[in-house]
C-alpha cells in the first residue's frame, strides 16, 4: 500500500505543520504528467484534455483559467479518478506525494481502495455549486459526520467535537450545527462546503468555480478566508475559474487553457505584467476594470473550436489576431517565453512575444466577427 | 423623499427623450408569522431612450424585484410607472400584451429562459406573430432578427434546439426574442454574468449596439458594478430595497459616497492589485491573528435587514451610531447629477461632502 492514511495526527486548527510555500526543488505534492481525457460519442472521440502537464507545489495556489468547454473541470475531475463513461483516460500519470504517504503514488493506477483512502483524506474537492452540493435533507451536523466518519476513524464524541470546530474555522457560529442547508444564505453554504472540504485535513484542495453563484462582498470574504486557512493549514489549493481577474489577485501561479491544452504558464505576476500567449492577453483584455483609467476593451470574437474535429497546429488560430500559415503546423509544446527572466513562464505560442505588438488591424472589427462560421 | 430625489438629473437623461419613470415604486411581499419584507422601497428612477441605467446590488438587494415591477410582472404595493408620460394600467391580458410590445426583458440564465423542446425558429416566430400581426412576413423578420443579433448565417440556427448553442448564442437568442416585440424599453436582469468572461464583453458591445440601433431605453441589472462603469450612463446602487447612492457611472464608481459603495468598490476583483491581501495574507501581513475580519464586512451576518426600521445598511456599516439604526436616511443630492444615502457622508466621503452647499448633511431633517 502507498498511503498511510489514517495515522497523522490531525490538527484542527492549529499551525504545526505549516510549510513555507513551494519551496524550490521540493517535490510538487500534486504532478500531473501528460495527462489526456477523451469523450466517446457516436460523432467521434471529443479531445477535452490533450498531453497536459501541471504541477502544484506545497502551499501553492494553482489558478487555472480557462471558458467553459476548456477541459479545465475534466483535467481536475480526471486527475482524480472522478469522471466516468463516455469519459475516458487515454493517457498520462498524477503522481500524488503529500506529506502523510511515505512514496509517491500514481492516482491513476491505484486499485479502488487505495484510491478511496487517498480521495477526500488527501485531495478534497469544493464542487461548483454551493446550493446543490449539499444534501437538502440532512442537517450540516450529520453532512458533516458523514465525511469524518467515511474518511477518518475516530470516536463518535470526538467525530462531534471535530464537526463543530470545523464549523468554527469557516466563520460559522455552532448553532447552525442543525441547521439544513436551505436554512442557510449563499455565502454559508459556501463555507459549510469548505468545512466539509477541510474535514479530513487535505493536502490537496480543489476548488471548482467556488464562488461565482456569490455576491461579490461575501465571496471576496470568502476568499479571504481560504487563504488564511491556507497558511494556516499548509494544504495546496488548486483553483478552477473563468475569471482571470480574480485570479491575478489570488493565484500565485495561473495555468491557462483553451480547447483542452494549456496555453500558457506563469507566476500571476508574470501573466499580469508580461502575457505572452495571444489568447492570455484578450482573456486579460476583456474584463472591465473598475480601478484605473477606462482602457479600450476588445474581448476575443468568436469561439472555441469543435473538439470533435481540432483544427491543425494551434487550438486558438482561428481567433488569433497574430494568426500566420505557421501557426497551423505549429508544435503545441510550452516553452519558456524568450524575454522573460523567470524560466517557468512557460507559453505554447512560439511567435509572439509579451510585447509583440499587435497586427494593424487589417481585418474586421472583433466585435462584429461573431460566432460565424461555427 | 420622491420630492428630494426628482431634484436630481438623471445622468442618463442628456441621452435621449424619457421613455419610462418609477415614480416612489415599493413592493412589499408577505413572508408568513405577521411579518412583510420591504423587497423594494420608495425607489424612483427614469429610463432614457439610448440611455443605459444600471441597478447594481447583491442577491437579495430587490434589484430583479424592481425590474419585474418595471416589466408588469408583480403587482405595486405603491408607487405609480409610467411609461411615455402616461401612468401604466395593466388590467387586463390585452394591456399586458400591448404592454409587453414596448417593455422586453432578458432573463439571466440562457440555458433556463428557453424551451428545450423548441428550435430557434419557433422561439422567434412566436413573438413575431403576436406583437407584429399575423400578416408580418414572418420568415424575413426572423432572419432579420437573427443578424442583428449577428446570429449569423441564420439558416444554419433557425432549425437548432437550445441544447445545440453555446451560452452565448443562447443569450443571442434571448435578445433577439426580445427585439420581436420592437420594444422602446429593454430590461435585462444579469444578462451576461451567466456567461464566460470572455464572451460577456462581447454580448455587452451587442447591446450597446442594439441600444444604439434602436434607441432603446435600457436597464441593466448586475452585481457586477464593473461592468456598470463600462456600460452604463448612469449606475443605481441598491441595498436591501432602497437605492443608497446614484449618479454617472464613472463618479459613482471612482469615487464612491455610501459606505455599501465603497464596501462594493474594495470588493470587486483588483487585477492590478499584485500585492492583494488575498494572495497570501498570513505570509506577509505578520500582525494579523489567525481569525483577522476585514473592518466593515461582519462575514457570517451579511444579511440585509430589509424588515426593520433605520438605514438598511447599518449593521454592517463601520459609521453606524444610534441615529443610524433608528432612522432611515433619504437619498439627497450631492451635485446635480448625484445622490447619497447617508446619514454620515461628511465622514464616509468629505471631499464629495464638502462640495455641497450646505458643507455636508450633518443636520436632520
Amino acid at each position: 500500500m502507498s498511503a498511510h492514511p489514517d495515522q497523522a495526527p490531525l490538527p484542527v486548527a492549529a499551525s504545526s505543520q505549516a510549510p513555507g510555500p513551494g519551496a524550490p526543488g521540493q517535490d510538487p505534492v500534486l504532478a500531473i504528467r501528460d495527462l489526456s481525457v477523451v469523450y466517446r460519442t457516436p460523432g467521434g472521440d471529443v479531445r477535452a484534455v490533450d498531453q497536459v502537464n501541471l504541477d502544484l507545489a506545497a502551499g501553492e495556489v494553482i489558478g487555472l483559467a480557462g471558458e467553459s468547454g476548456s477541459g479545465k473541470s475534466t483535467l481536475v475531475y480526471g486527475a482524480c479518478r472522478l469522471l466516468r463513461a463516455p469519459a475516458l483516460i487515454t493517457s498520462g500519470s498524477v503522481r500524488y506525494s503529500g506529506r502523510r504517504v511515505t512514496k509517491p503514488a500514481d492516482l491513476l493506477r491505484l486499485s479502488p481502495d487505495e484510491l478511496q483512502r487517498l480521495r477526500w483524506r488527501e485531495i478534497a474537492i469544493v464542487f461548483q455549486s454551493a446550493m446543490n452540493a449539499l444534501n437538502p435533507v440532512l442537517n450540516v451536523r450529520d453532512q458533516l459526520l458523514d465525511v469524518i466518519h467515511a474518511h477518518l476513524r475516530m470516536p463518535r464524541d470526538q467525530a462531534r467535537e471535530r464537526a463543530a470546530s470545523l464549523l468554527d474555522l469557516v466563520g460559522i457560529p455552532r448553532a447552525r450545527l442543525r441547521s439544513y442547508p436551505h436554512e442557510l444564505s449563499g455565502g454559508m453554504r459556501q463555507r459549510v462546503m469548505i468545512a466539509m472540504a477541510l474535514a479530513t485535513d487535505p493536502e490537496v484542495v480543489i476548488m471548482d468555480e467556488p464562488p461565482t453563484a456569490l455576491d461579490v462582498v461575501v465571496q471576496r470574504d470568502i476568499l479571504a478566508q481560504i487563504v488564511e486557512l491556507k497558511d494556516e493549514l499548509g494544504f495546496s489549493i488548486l483553483f478552477i475559474t473563468h475569471d482571470l481577474s480574480l485570479l491575478l489577485e489570488l493565484a500565485d501561479r495561473i495555468a491557462v487553457m483553451y480547447s483542452g491544452q494549456l496555453l500558457e504558464i506563469g507566476t500571476a505576476e508574470e501573466i499580469h505584467r508580461e502575457a505572452a500567449h495571444p489568447y492570455t492577453k484578450g482573456l486579460l483584455n476583456s474584463f472591465p476594470s473598475l480601478r484605473g483609467p477606462r482602457r479600450e476593451l476588445a474581448g476575443i470574437a468568436g469561439s472555441p473550436p469543435d473538439l470533435r474535429r481540432p483544427p491543425p497546429g494551434c487550438p486558438f488560430l482561428p481567433r488569433c489576431e497574430y494568426g500566420t500559415a505557421a501557426c497551423e503546423a505549429v508544435d503545441m509544446h510550452l516553452l519558456p517565453v524568450a524575454t522573460s527572466k523567470d524560466p517557468e513562464h512557460v507559453t505554447a505560442c512560439p511567435f509572439v512575444l509579451p510585447q509583440t505588438p499587435p497586427p494593424v488591424a487589417a481585418d474586421a472589427q472583433p466585435e462584429t466577427a461573431g460566432e460565424a462560421g461555427s | 423623499m420622491s420630492g428630494q430625489a426628482a431634484t436630481l438629473t438623471s445622468a442618463a437623461a442628456a441621452r435621449g427623450p424619457l421613455a419610462m419613470e418609477a415614480v416612489s415604486v415599493s413592493k412589499d411581499f408577505k413572508i408568513g408569522h405577521g411579518q412583510t419584507l420591504h423587497a423594494v422601497r420608495d425607489v424612483s428612477f427614469n429610463l432614457y431612450r439610448g440611455a443605459v441605467v444600471a441597478l447594481v446590488g447583491e442577491s437579495g438587494s430587490g434589484k430583479s424585484t424592481a425590474a419585474r415591477l418595471l416589466a408588469g410582472q408583480e403587482r405595486l404595493t405603491s408607487g405609480e410607472i409610467k411609461l411615455d408620460g402616461k401612468p401604466v394600467q395593466v388590467r387586463h391580458r390585452s394591456d399586458f400584451r400591448r404592454y409587453k410590445g414596448q417593455v422586453q426583458y432578458v432573463f439571466q440564465d440562457p440555458f433556463a429562459s428557453l424551451n428545450p423542446v423548441h428550435t430557434v425558429r419557433y422561439h422567434l416566430q412566436r413573438p413575431v406573430r403576436l406583437h407584429q400581426g399575423q400578416d408580418a412576413n414572418v420568415d424575413t423578420e426572423v432572419v432579420a432578427l437573427m443578424e442583428q443579433v449577428r446570429l449569423t448565417p441564420a439558416k444554419h440556427f433557425l432549425a437548432k434546439y437550445p441544447h445545440e448553442l453555446s451560452g452565448g448564442q443562447r443569450q443571442r437568442v434571448s435578445f433577439a426574442r426580445a427585439l420581436a416585440a420592437r420594444p422602446s424599453v429593454l430590461l435585462a436582469d444579469e444578462p451576461v454574468s451567466m456567461l464566460d468572461v470572455s464572451i460577456r464583453l462581447e454580448m455587452l458591445s451587442l447591446l450597446d449596439d442594439l441600444r444604439r440601433r434602436f434607441s432603446l431605453a435600457m436597464l441593466y441589472i448586475t452585481h457586477d458594478i464593473a461592468s456598470a462603469r463600462y456600460f452604463a450612463d448612469e449606475v443605481l446602487v441598491m441595498y436591501a430595497g432602497e437605492i443608497v447612492e446614484r449618479g454617472p457611472a464613472e463618479e459613482v464608481t471612482q469615487q464612491p459616497a455610501h459606505p455599501y459603495t465603497q464596501l462594493l468598490v474594495a470588493s470587486a476583483p483588483d487585477p492590478d492589485n499584485l500585492g492583494s491581501a488575498l494572495r497570501g495574507a498570513g505570509r506577509r501581513g505578520g500582525g494579523r491573528g489567525g481569525n483577522g475580519r476585514r473592518p466593515g464586512s461582519p462575514a457570517a451576518q451579511s444579511q440585509p435587514n430589509v424588515t426593520a426600521a433605520g438605514c438598511p445598511f447599518h449593521s454592517r456599516c463601520p459609521l453606524a451610531d444610534g441615529r443610524c439604526r433608528l432612522q432611515d436616511p433619504a437619498l439627497l443630492p450631492i451635485t446635480a447629477t448625484r445622490g447619497a444615502a447617508c446619514w454620515h457622508l461628511d465622514v464616509a466621503a468629505p471631499e464629495l461632502a464638502s462640495g455641497l452647499p450646505g458643507g455636508g448633511r450633518t443636520t436632520t431633517n
